[in-house]
């Protein structure tokens, strides 16, 4: 491709023919038509599932109103985090501080919805005017006597990737701060799953039929009293390593708990999520059960497979997702169903990140970092994709173009993660690529290549 | 009537009563801009200020038309925030043109770039200088849009002035045409439009027209910029016009949400071309239902010196052919009826007119102008009991919901979520809608669109009549 912005030429890798190294991690390029969002964006994804939480958007209305209930993520019981609360700060708010608006805001609403915990997220413009969010968070949490935690996420600090960090200090500065919960030495956090569309409680039923407790859900299905427990877990499963890591680390710090990286997409990945805790706690019946557990399900699962690797074989697929690992276990499970990946790309990987995928990506696959659709659609062209999985954003782009499209972000409905899940999956690309309505689009790359 | 007064009470003071708002029923300025930036031929807009305003725009829009909205950003940096924005508009610029080869860049502030006091009309200006012997410079139009001032309406009436102001020029004698400016409406609507002033035979500018750019045909390769929209040519042209018609009665008019200083200077696209070049400026409002659909048809009609074309006269006719077969199962409904202040207008008159109360009107905006513009738009049909809401959130609808117990709501997807918990019915129609396909295709201005209007608010009452029933029902 001739056209790339100028300063993106190490963030796009052709495997087998480019000798540089992907490199991940920079900022946007002014003027680019970027798929990447902000700071703000990323604590708020982090966080949002916690759903006994008041979770207070301090600024305008947009940043509250563009993210009002867009994620998939399941609560078992309360739903406070599916309200969009807003200080929707005003002309005359930015002129004389927000301030005394927020602490207005933060007692009507902590008296009208009893929340167990606050988090209060501070925009652009809030880091602009001064407000002191973190001195009146700490005068709300005396006076009503929950945690009330601001999240420093001004969007324009970086990128969504730097708002996850901060989202785990908000998290860690709960870790800790209560006793009260029965802990079984059996016990695990699972970090970083966010319970779209309920994929953990899938994992939990897994993890139940080992005999292992999951202490707290961080933060899918979250709850504040378990979060505030969460540092009494043995262990640490780390799902979404890009988001999550953080804390995990802080917490291997402080209390001393050690944490894995897993992935629940594809059978490969989710199997070994299971046995790697197995192995942790050094118990046989519970690695005896874990192997059961996986037996079982394959011989129900691998058959059920067949029929779409059969439709699929030899089909091409595009990936442009928000993490890395999510990309990884992607390709992995794309192959298990006869596809093979063609283009791997991500809004927030980082070096290393790349240089494993890399490792699993076959050669001619295009890698690339914080793409655009200009980018993004050549590639497709190029590469003659079936099918493209990405988010929102990316969907017009491949259906613009005439190919299969399927969601894996945020926002999706369908349960993609375990063993349904990947059953799930192979259906959807399935009834995605072979769609009869490919027929009527004009597609310069032919729609049938075996 | 002590009831509904004890509701007023409650519902009448505007959100700063309230320190805070939950599940608001507007979304930001420069999203608006878009729009109608959007119905710009060869356009591609640029958001001045941080990424995450960009990003969150084009989801939004994207989910709403199903369509690609490609919307750059200068992307501030914590330096940017502090040090300006100047260099990143500048490389922003020349990235765009790099990679979008764009006609038009126009250009939307932020929240951000507003407060630290960018000064982008000045950024423009300088940019053109330096580059005043580059071939092909997009034409640049900047709106003022920070979010704290208004909500997308707003920012859509803005973007549409803004280009008109930028663009419109006295270049000799007055044309054969008119101005048609056609509010927030979706692309389907803009095309009707479009049929109705070509079968009066009359010449138009039409602006904004995103009916290509926001609801296209399928490609074989990605079109960085859409084809269709309004050309830079026609909107030049705009001062020539003989009239300008625009639809809605408050625009971006009226005291703008929370400002602290109203400096007298907006004014829609109509006004400054009244003011300026001396247009003459006939104002309708949406034309849903029949009266307001006969305000509109009339006027093209004054103007043009023409009859009203057989087809609309039919239509007209079968409508109201059709508002008899259906009125039983309408009347003396109770709706809520909620979204931008101009469409709330436009169908609280189409449905007082079959004989639905709207019980409930609340837009998100706050131009303090919707009871007023009501109370005489729906003339007799406007009723004392109603609840005018303005600067409302959804929450605070579902307050006065609770109240009200209405039969029926009318507005964009985002009310579900009450009328899944009142288990009332809801017909999806303005925006967003989000849930639904077909945003993109909701038809409801004039006789046309006003008849797919009725039947979708006849069957979807019949729907929840009949799931409702212990038997259910053939024939009705
Ligand atoms: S900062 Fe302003 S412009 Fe940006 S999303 Fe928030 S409200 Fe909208
Ligand atoms: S970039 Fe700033 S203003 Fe825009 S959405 Fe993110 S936090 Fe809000």
């Amino acid at each position: 491709m001739a056209e790339y912005l100028e300063g993106r030429e190490n963030q796009i890798v052709t495997k087998g023919i480019d000798s540089h190294e992907l490199v991940g991690g920079k900022p946007s390029v002014a003027g680019s038509v970027s798929q990447r969002a902000c700071v703000f964006c990323g604590s708020r994804v982090v966080l949002y599932p916690i759903a006994d939480a008041l979770h207070l958007v301090h600024g305008p209305i947009g940043c509250a109103s563009y993210t009002w209930d867009i994620r998939g993520a399941l609560s078992s019981g309360p739903e406070l985090h599916r309200s969009s609360f807003s200080t929707d700060l005003r002309e005359k708010n930015i002129v004389f501080g927000g301030q005394d608006k927020l602490y207005q805001a933060l007692h009507e609403l902590i008296d009208k919805h009893h929340p167990k915990a606050a988090f209060v997220y501070s925009t652009c413009i809030v880091g602009v005017i001064g407000d002191d969010v973190q001195s009146v968070c700490k005068r709300v949490q005396k006076e009503k006597n929950i945690p009330v935690v601001a999240v420093m996420a001004e969007g324009f600090q970086g990128s969504k990737k730097d708002g996850y960090k901060i989202a785990c200090d908000a998290l860690f500065s709960l870790v800790g701060t209560d006793e009260s919960m029965d802990v079984s030495p059996l016990s695990i956090n699972i970090l970083g799953d966010f319970n779209l569309a309920g994929e953990l409680w899938m994992l939990e039923e897994y993890y139940k039929k080992m005999g292992i407790q999951i202490l707290a859900p961080i933060t899918g299905d979250g709850r504040v009293k378990k979060i505030q427990n969460a540092h009494r877990a043995a262990l640490n499963v780390v799902q979404c390593s890009g988001s999550m890591i953080h804390l995990a680390k802080q917490m291997k710090e402080k209390y001393g708990i050690p944490f894995i990286k897993v992935s629940y997409f594809g059978i490969e990945d989710m199997s070994d999520a299971l046995y790697e805790v197995a192995k942790f706690f050094k118990d046989d019946s519970v690695m005896d059960k874990a192997r059961e557990l996986v037996k079982d399900q394959l011989t129900t699962l691998i058959p059920a497979l067949e029929p779409y690797k059969r439709a699929l074989q030899g089909k091409k697929a595009a990936i442009y997702v928000g993490g890395a690992f999510k990309a990884i276990s992607l390709v992995k499970a794309l192959r298990l169903i006869g596809m093979k990946t063609v283009i791997a790309g991500t809004q927030t990987g980082n070096t290393e990140d790349y240089r494993l995928l890399k490792t699993i990506c076959d050669d001619g696959c295009i890698m690339v970092d914080d793409s655009n659709p200009v980018e993004l659609s050549e590639f497709v062209k190029q590469t003659g994709a079936d099918l493209f999985i990405g988010g929102v954003k990316e969907r017009p782009i491949a259906y613009k173009l005439g190919i299969g499209f399927c969601d894996h972000n945020h926002e999706r409905k369908l349960a993609l993660a375990g063993y349904d899940g990947m059953l799930n999956f192979a259906k959807e690309v399935y009834e995605t690529v072979t769609s009869p309505v490919w027929q009527f689009v004009n597609r310069s790359t032919p729609f049938d290549n075996e | 009537m002590q009831k509904a007064e004890s509701i007023k009470q409650k519902v009448m003071p505007s959100g700063d009563t309230f320190a805070s708002s939950c599940n608001a029923c507007k979304q930001c300025t420069p999203l608006g801009a878009c729009i109608a930036f959007k119905g710009l031929e060869g356009v591609l807009p640029m958001l001045h200020g941080s990424q995450g305003c960009a990003t969150y725009i084009r989801r939004y829009l994207i989910s709403h038309f199903r369509e690609p909205v490609d919307i750059a950003s200068s992307n501030f940096s914590e330096e940017t925030t502090i040090f300006g924005g100047n260099k990143n508009f500048n490389t922003g610029i020349d990235n765009i043109i790099k990679q979008y080869h764009p006609r038009v860049i126009a250009i939307a502030s932020t929240c951000l770039s507003e407060t630290i006091g960018e000064d982008v009309q000045r950024l423009i200006f300088e940019y053109q200088e330096t580059h005043n012997t580059m071939p092909d410079l997009p034409v640049m139009i900047f709106a003022s849009t920070p979010s704290y001032q208004g909500t997308h309406s707003e920012g859509f009436h803005e973007a549409v002035f803004a280009a008109v102001k930028t663009l419109a020029e006295a270049s000799g004698p007055v044309g054969d045409h008119i101005n048609l400016f056609s509010n927030m409406i979706s692309p389907e609507d803009i095309r009707h439009l479009k049929e109705i002033v070509e079968d009066f035979s009359i010449p138009v500018v039409l602006f904004p027209d995103y009916s290509d750019t926001l609801d296209n045909t399928s490609w074989d390769s990605y079109r960085r910029i859409p084809d269709g929209g309004t050309t830079v040519d026609e909107l030049k042209k705009s001062a020539l016009a003989y009239a300008s018609v625009e639809l809605g009665y408050i625009l971006n008019s009226g005291g703008m949400n929370g400002r602290i200083k109203d400096n007298g200077t907006k004014q829609s696209a109509g006004e400054y071309l009244k003011s300026k070049f001396d247009v003459p400026l006939v104002r309708t409002g949406l034309p849903v239902g029949i009266l307001e659909s006969d305000k509109f048809f009339n006027a093209l009609s004054s103007i043009s010196g023409k009859a009203i074309p057989m087809k609309y006269q039919r239509q007209r006719g079968r409508l109201v052919d059709l508002y008899v077969d259906g009125h039983k199962y309408v009347s003396d409904k109770r709706a809520v009826i909620y979204g931008e202040e101009d469409l709330v207008v436009a169908l609280a008159a189409f449905a007082a007119e079959i004989g639905i109360k709207p019980v409930l009107c609340a837009s998100g905006g706050e131009s303090g102008k919707l009871a007023g513009t009501l109370r005489e738009v729906l003339g007799k049909n406007y009723y004392e009991d109603m609840v005018v809401g303005q600067g409302m959130s959804f929450e605070r609808m579902e307050e006065v919901m609770q109240e009200l117990k209405p039969d029926l709501m009318i507005g964009n997807s985002k009310g579900y979520y009450i009328a899944r918990k009142m288990d009332i019915p809801i017909v999806r129609t303005g925006f967003p809608i989000h849930d639904r396909l077909g945003a993109q295709h909701t038809h409801v201005l004039g006789y046309e669109g006003t008849m797919i209007l009725f039947e979708q608010i006849v069957n979807t009452l019949l729907e929840d009549k009949q799931r409702k029933s212990p038997v259910g029902y053939k024939y009705m």
